[in-house]
């Protein structure tokens, strides 16, 4: 039996053409302006609709183990789905930690038992991710991870993560950093600015980022091993990439949907759903950021998903934790708020992070005969808004009610088999 | 809905102009052999103070008595939050009890408006984190307007704020209160003790202001506290005094306009190093008395407001 | 409804002149009599009378009282004092004319008494009303009346020195 997509526009990184496509047995088997349905076949009548790659998210928290009453890998795999998501890179920072082979093959089996999307584990940097150790790279490298962060945190300790850079080389692996120089930091609660200084709450400077980004730089400079940079968020962190590039340096980096359209001002309704590590920061820096997605000095659009519990967000905002969702909303927000064309879009969020995961022979793949069938079908030009009550995340904690969105998945294709299907989860 | 008192921004200027004049009466009352009138009878205001602050406490405790409200207090140490109970549930079980107003000191910035949201029990921010303590400047900008008989504003004013503004919630609402009704402030600080961004004008020594031309009107040290040395904020108490200080030297300066203001518990020796009872300026015990009548006023200026189920306003009024 | 004056200036100022007189017949020498106007119609009546009694060759002490904060109806509408009460003196033994523009429903005047009490103990206290239009709901009654003024309950009354208007 095969799945026939007719009347789309397939837009991938060879360009944009109309046309139809056969699916079977997890591949694409043909594509064609206009294909003949064979009986039997399944059909989507994708008029209208764009069909993409599958998107890929480099930074989603699934919080399995051990926060499950706010996210399961189950839950958060379905809010991949229906976000156009057909493989999600599982950010280490669980408990236990995701710092050793068991915790990892339990990651990916979860994964695979629920069947919504590929969950790829990334692993720790240190053991525990506090810091101190490095986990066992090589052995994580063998079970399949290649992404090591201690996200969350970064690793504060240059020589550490000089030797860690060093480690690396030869192991096919990329470190990615959560940039943050946490003396910096302490207690703080929001971007230090305006807004801050006016609600009296402890600033988180853009500087403690942008040290982080350059030590890291020069780093790579030194050793030789590539860098990715996790959820940029300062105007001058993002010079700092585009320099880094332009030398020649192996580095990567993505922003979150959030730091492309949401500001510090946002924290004077004493709201902690705006609360997020790094911080929501001024008008200038969202510009900045998005600059440097349509320059290509930003590879990727990543999540940073970040399920808690509707109690836990009701706390003060220096009590409550940092973190939004935005799997389910990343590309209503990314159409919204991006002034660029579609397939810049579209490569922020499915080959270009593909290809910095590691996963680029199966994910992110151009629409031909012979590809393997990861694919979103998403109309471009829906407006809607987000209900928190029907999102598939098992939390609620998204700053985007109210925010007018642009463009909405309608399926999503994993390994030839639609685990969305008009905008409604398949499992 | 009740109304609520969480900021004077939100109040504004014509709020903050409402307060002080209600507050004038509220001193009347004071004056009185019987201090105490029934205004407010039958109403319960709870005070929850999640920070200590006794003399905060009990000038809102006294204020609601004195209203003939009843008083309830919730006191943290005591309570379930150490049990791991949330804020939320929290207010709301003290609001099931039947509470007209909470009076609410929190460590937290913007706590008081989430509490805000959770009761329909009017909300009074006696103080959250460093950011709002809107009746501290109520009474600052009352003490002033009545030692200086200026019931109309204060343009042209010029009032110094001396010490650890980025840490202070003090400073904060007093600035917005004064600024409210028209007076210049100045903040006199080391960049260190400062927010990150500052729209006031900025001193970076007392002596600059002092030796202004016809130096300032109000100058309004701030309590410097002990573990700021240990943020390397600054570098030694001596080294604050000398340089921010009120030295006996510059008592023996200040112009015989100068009004000098505390908002209490002072560090003798080290902001104010010369005894305030010998500076001719000095407004410190008015500020503490002024308090209960200010906060009279915003308990009554909340409570007394009309409950649309209840209202009268078809009948007759006299 | 149309207003309707009931009273002119000159009836006003007579009724004025001839409770000053009253008043001063009542308490003989006028020895520790104070007027104290309630806010905010009594206060000018006060005055007036407070005037009248001066023209007349007496003196007198003038006050004028807030009772906001002792009136029953805090909560059910908007209840704002007019005005820093100052009863003019010491209350403990004086003998106290309150003094307002409209007697209605007595409630006003329970306050005013209720604030009184609050200053100290008086000898006596009086009441004098330029315009006393029924509907009492207290047992409160007039001592010195300018004008009885049948009305209905929903009509309004405005007293002020240019006359008395029914509207």
């Amino acid at each position: 039996m095969s799945l026939l997509i007719t009347g789309a526009t397939l837009l991938d990184q060879n360009g944009r053409r109309g046309g139809a496509l056969r699916i079977e047995d997890g591949a694409i088997t043909e594509v064609g302006e206009n294909l003949e349905s064979i009986d039997g076949d399944d059909l989507i009548d994708a008029s209208g609709l764009v069909v993409s790659p599958g998107f890929v998210d480099l930074h989603t928290h699934l919080r399995e183990p051990g926060r499950e009453e706010a996210e399961t890998i189950e839950t958060g795999s379905r809010a991949a789905a229906l976000g156009g998501y057909t493989a999600v890179v599982a950010m280490p920072n669980t408990d236990p930690t995701q710092d050793c082979v068991s915790v990892v093959e339990f990651v990916r089996r979860q994964g695979q038992a629920a069947g919504l999307c590929d969950v790829h584990p990334s692993a720790s940097i240190t053991v525990g991710r506090a810091g101190t150790q490095l986990t066992p790279f090589a052995e994580l490298a063998a079970a399949g991870v290649k992404l090591f962060t201690d996200d969350g945190n970064g690793v504060q300790d240059p020589l550490l993560m000089r030797r860690a850079f060093e480690y690396a080389l030869g192991l096919d692996v990329t470190m990615a950093q959560h940039c943050e120089v946490e003396r910096l930091t302490g207690g703080a609660v929001m971007h230090e600015g305006d807004c801050c200084s006016h609600l009296g709450l402890p600033g988180w400077p853009s500087l403690a980022e942008e040290l982080m980004v350059h030590r890291d730089i020069e780093l790579v400079r030194l050793t030789g091993a590539p860098a990715h940079f996790l959820h940029l968020s300062t105007s001058r962190s993002v010079e700092l990439v585009r320099m880094a590039k332009a030398d020649g340096l192996p580095v990567t980096a993505e922003a979150t949907p959030h730091h492309i359209s949401l500001t510090d001002e946002l924290l004077r309704s004493y709201s902690a759903i705006y609360k997020v590590n790094p911080p929501l920061r001024t008008m200038d820096d969202v510009e900045a950021v998005r600059e440097g997605l349509l320059d290509g000095t930003i590879d990727a659009l990543a999540t940073d998903h970040a399920p808690h519990v509707s109690e836990s967000k009701e706390q003060p905002l220096d009590q409550a934790p940092p973190g939004m969702l935005g799997l389910e909303t990343a590309l209503g927000v990314a159409i919204a708020h991006l002034d660029t064309d579609l397939a810049t879009v579209v490569g922020a969020l499915s080959w270009k992070p593909a290809a910095i995961a590691g996963i680029g022979d199966a994910h992110g793949r151009p629409i031909e005969a012979g590809e393997p069938a990861n694919l979103t079908v998403f109309d471009p030009t829906e407006e809607w808004e987000v209900v928190p009550a029907r999102l598939a995340s098992k939390s609620r904690n998204t700053p985007y009610v109210g925010v007018p969105l642009r463009g909405k998945v309608k399926h999503t294709i994993l390994n030839g088999v639609p685990t969305v299907k008009d905008g409604v989860a398949q499992k | 809905m009740s109304r609520s008192l969480l900021s004077i921004e939100e109040l504004g200027t014509a709020g903050v102009q409402r307060i002080l004049d209600l507050a004038d009466t509220m001193a009347e009352v004071n004056r009185r052999p019987n201090p105490k009138v029934p205004a407010l009878r039958g109403k319960t205001v709870c005070s929850v103070f999640f920070e200590d602050s006794t003399r905060t406490r009990l000038s809102f405790e006294t204020a609601a008595k004195r209203l003939s409200a009843d008083t309830m207090t919730f006191a943290v140490s005591q309570s379930s939050l150490n049990k791991g109970e949330s804020l939320r549930d929290t207010i709301e079980t003290i609001a099931a009890m039947g509470v007209d107003a909470f009076v609410i000191r929190h460590k937290s910035t913007g706590a008081p408006w989430l509490v805000d949201g959770w009761t329909n029990a009017a909300v009074i921010n006696a103080g959250d984190g460093w950011h709002s303590h809107p009746t501290q400047g109520l009474l600052d900008t009352y003490t002033v307007r009545t030692a200086l008989n200026r019931p109309d504003g204060f343009d042209g004013l010029r009032v110094a704020i001396v010490g650890d503004i980025k840490h202070s919630r003090v400073a904060r609402s007093t600035t917005a209160a004064f600024t409210a009704l028209g007076a210049d402030v100045t903040w006199v600080a080391p960049r260190t003790l400062l927010p990150p961004v500052v729209h006031e004008h900025v001193e970076n020594d007392i002596d600059a202001v002092l030796d202004r031309d016809g130096g300032v009107d109000v100058l309004y040290m701030l309590r410097m506290q002990q573990e700021r040395m240990n943020e390397a904020l600054v570098p030694n108490l001596r080294e604050y005094t000398a340089r921010f200080g009120l030295t006996p030297e510059r008592a023996a300066r200040l112009a015989p306009h100068t009004l000098v203001m505390h908002p209490g518990p002072m560090n003798r020796g080290v902001e104010v190093a010369v005894d305030p009872a010998e500076l001719p300026g000095a407004l410190i015990t008015q500020q503490v008395t002024n308090g209960i009548a200010v906060r009279m006023a915003v308990l009554f200026d909340l409570l007394s407001a009309e409950s649309p189920e209840q209202s009268l306003t078809e009948g007759p009024t006299t | 409804m149309a207003d309707k004056r009931v009273l002119t200036p000159d009836d006003v100022r007579r009724a004025t002149t001839r409770m000053a007189h009253e008043i001063i017949e009542r308490n003989q020498g006028l020895d520790g009599v104070v007027l104290i106007g309630i806010q905010t119609g009594g206060v000018w009546l006060a005055d007036a009378l407070g005037s009248e009694i001066a023209r007349i060759g007496e003196s007198i002490h003038v006050g004028s009282i807030d009772a906001s904060l002792y009136r029953d109806d805090i909560g059910l509408r908007p209840v704002s004092p007019a005005a820093v009460s100052d009863v003019g003196g010491d209350v403990d033994g004086a003998t106290i004319v309150l003094v307002d523009d409209v007697l209605f429903t007595g409630r006003t005047v329970r306050a005013a008494l209720d604030a009184l009490g609050d200053y100290g103990r008086p000898k006596a206290v009086q009441l004098a009303v330029l315009v006393d239009r029924g509907h009492r709901e207290l047992p409160i009654r007039p001592d010195y009346v300018g004008k009885n003024l049948p009305t209905s309950g929903d009509e309004t009354v405005t007293v002020t020195v240019d006359g008395v208007v029914i509207s």
